[in-house]
């Protein structure tokens, strides 16, 4: 789960790292109210979960308060990647001397918590490894342990010489670390860490990334989730335990199984098709969970065929059926349906899809052209 | 013959009494896997379905019943502890089903396993099974049938999907591993296709993989220098979008690394037959096998 950079200054700021002050404004005029409160220059910076908002607009200077409303009032009429402007963070303009580069994720192939740290800060940290990977530390972490002062001195020393703003860094660093790891992160970052020209060590953005799985354990993180900066068929999909993810073909895809799901996908594209979503409904299959999948699906004004494929394990194909056939009752479709399903109880399934005006196809390659050549009206392979 | 579970396999389920440990106990049971035992802390002394004996502890477990393998259904949250437990007890290869284990708490549980010696199999993955000898896990056992080819997948219900192919091909699986879906996970693709090669009954490998990290293409390199025996793969998520989720915790592409494209790119120049479908699988392992 992505988190917004005034909540993750706010986590960051309960372990001690030295934040500027910052507000959230949700108008322009609070925009204008807290910038006269700061009394200074303010930066105004959109609250959205997307990266490079700075090229997007989304991050301006404001000298005056009058300023701070009509520059707010510009960004709050921005889509940065698809996702409208609700929120803008208004903070003091700090003056900089230097910009590094500090952050952690969960490396898959080291199977650890891995530091990297880099003196060429503010600009994309992946563009940085891409074409001056010496400029970059990286230092795996035992999370049995986790990180030690000499470590986090060592790299420090790496971002600078000057005594005190090594150690100001490394202590940065340590309350870093057990941010991240006592909030479930799978990924901190800051990006830039800046030196003032005083020599100071301050943390002008922050960045977090929650791992969807420890949210059960931490409601008080969970609560962070902002769902109106979300695809809102997503947020339903979730609200329901599917996993959805909308994509721009006119093939609408219900599959059990998230392997599978991605391989009809690449089927529809296969077969000349293009697929309208990811969408898995996970391997219990009660009844209504189809019924809000077919839900969301009709939604989606692109969808042009329905296509299920679903492969019966623990997921029973005869719970499928009757989901579909309670969805249509209670909402008949306008585009044409292709139904894939075998493994368990598939005769009942069949029979129960039949009785209902329904039928069902066994083999996955042949339901994907089909549904191809429907939702493309028959012009398809 | 077949990898990691065979005849021989003892094996004790944590959470048997759970909704989903009870179940495929049962489905295990069906298919002849010698389930000797169950954990449910609590509910020591009773029996499961008349004749399976239950346990507090695992140590208990494998103190009385001699188990060599134990298979995990517990929730996400205690799922960490319960792979732990199992390691310190000393059982040799663990299987972790449970779906949604955080991520940290893997970091944590992977040295503590490796360490004690254990295999850990997972989490979040479908088990395995080795056709007509064991079934550990949730791999329905209809759709498999025995026979010269192994298969290594990070999905489940796409491998059902594969070995449902090959079964109708009358292609059979000398045994069937899931590896599971998370970004850290105890068995990886190396690990299988090193055990399939030395197997003397397996003659070919069936490799199915997806999106994210790098897994594929370090299995890839293994398959050139260190295989004799033929390997089909298939990648799955070759229209997924950059930078979301794909329903499993690790099928995610981080900037422009871990894509179908360049894991297919990889199996090719590596010597892996690729399968632009999953019905593919079947020609291209009737091609490798002639």
């Amino acid at each position: 789960m992505n988190i917004h950079e005034y909540q993750a200054k706010d986590i960051f700021r309960k372990y001690g790292i030295p934040i500027p002050p910052g507000e959230v404004a949700t108008t322009p005029a609070e925009a204008e109210a807290i910038a006269r409160k700061f009394g200074t220059t303010v930066v105004i910076k959109a609250q959205v979960h997307a990266g490079g908002r700075g090229k997007a607009g989304g991050v301006k200077l404001a000298k005056t308060p009058e300023d701070a409303k009509s520059i707010a009032a510009q960004i709050f009429k921005l889509t940065i990647k698809g996702l409208p402007v609700k929120r803008v963070l208004v903070t003091p303009a700090a003056d900089i001397a230097s910009e590094a580069y500090v952050g952690i994720i969960v490396d898959r192939a080291s199977k650890r918590p891995v530091f990297m740290a880099s003196p060429a800060g503010g600009i994309d940290i992946e563009e940085v490894a891409a074409k001056t990977p010496d400029k970059i530390l990286r230092h795996p972490v035992d999370p049995r342990y986790g990180l030690q002062m000499y470590e986090a001195m060592q790299l420090a020393f790496f971002l600078y010489s000057d005594m005190k703003q090594v150690r100001a860094t490394a202590k940065i660093l340590m309350q870093l670390y057990k941010a991240f790891f006592e909030n479930g992160g799978s990924l901190a970052e800051i990006n830039p860490l800046v030196t003032t020209p005083a020599g100071e060590v301050v943390a002008l953005d922050a960045k977090m990334v929650i791992d969807d799985n420890e949210l059960d354990r931490r409601p008080d993180i969970a609560a962070l989730r902002d769902e109106s900066s979300e695809d809102p068929a997503e947020v339903e999909a979730r609200k329901a335990s599917l996993t959805f993810i909308k994509l721009d073909g006119n093939v609408g895809c219900i599959v059990n199984g998230a392997g599978l799901a991605m391989a009809t996908m690449d089927l529809v594209k296969y077969y000349g098709g293009d697929p309208a979503n990811f969408l898995d409904i996970g391997g219990s299959s009660n009844p209504e969970k189809v019924v809000a999948a077919l839900r969301i699906i009709t939604g989606d004004p692109n969808v042009k065929a329905i296509l299920f494929n679903i492969f019966g394990g623990i997921t029973r194909t005869d719970d499928v059926a009757n989901g579909i056939v309670t969805a249509i009752k209670q909402n008949p479709l306008k585009v044409p349906l292709v139904i894939r399903l075998t493994g368990t109880n598939e005769e009942i399934a069949v029979k129960i899809l039949k009785e209902n005006g329904l039928s069902a196809m066994t083999d996955m390659d042949e339901a994907v052209k089909k549904a191809v050549a429907l939702a493309t009206g028959g012009k398809a392979a | 013959m077949s990898i990691f579970i065979d005849k021989n396999t003892r094996l004790l389920v944590q959470g048997i009494t759970g909704r989903d440990g009870s179940f495929h106990a049962k489905q295990m049971l069906e298919y002849g896997t010698k389930v000797v035992g169950g954990v449910t802390p609590g509910k020591g002394g009773q029996k499961f379905e008349g004749t399976v004996p239950i346990f507090n502890t695992v140590a208990e477990a494998v103190k009385a019943t001699g188990a060599n393998a134990t298979v995990i259904y517990v929730p996400p949250v205690f799922a960490a502890d319960a792979l732990m437990e199992a390691a310190a007890a000393g059982i040799p290869f663990i299987v972790g089903i449970t779906e949604g284990v955080p991520v940290l708490d893997m970091t944590r549980v992977y040295p503590f396993v490796k360490e004690r010696g254990s295999r850990l199999l997972g989490p979040n993955c479908p088990g395995l099974i080795s056709p007509g000898e064991s079934k550990v896990g949730i791999i329905p056992g209809r759709i498999c049938i025995s026979g010269p080819v192994g298969l290594v997948s990070r999905s489940g219900t796409l491998t059902y999907e594969v070995v449902y192919q090959m079964t109708r091909a009358k292609i059979g699986q000398t045994t069937c591993v899931g590896i599971g879906g998370d970004p850290i996970n105890g068995t990886n693709f190396i690990d299988c296709l090193d055990a399939f090669e030395k197997d003397p009954k397996t003659e070919a490998v069936v490799m199915i993989g997806e999106i994210g990290g790098t897994d594929e293409q370090e299995a890839a390199k293994f398959v050139r220098e260190k295989m004799k025996k033929p390997v089909v793969g298939f990648i799955a998520g070759q229209t997924a979008p950059p930078g979301r989720r794909m329903g499993h915790a690790g099928a995610i592409i981080s900037g422009s690394a871990g894509t179908a494209a360049e894991k297919m790119q990889a199996f090719e120049e590596n010597g892996v037959a690729v399968a632009k479908r999953p019905i593919d699988v079947v020609d291209l392992l009737k091609r490798a096998m002639r």
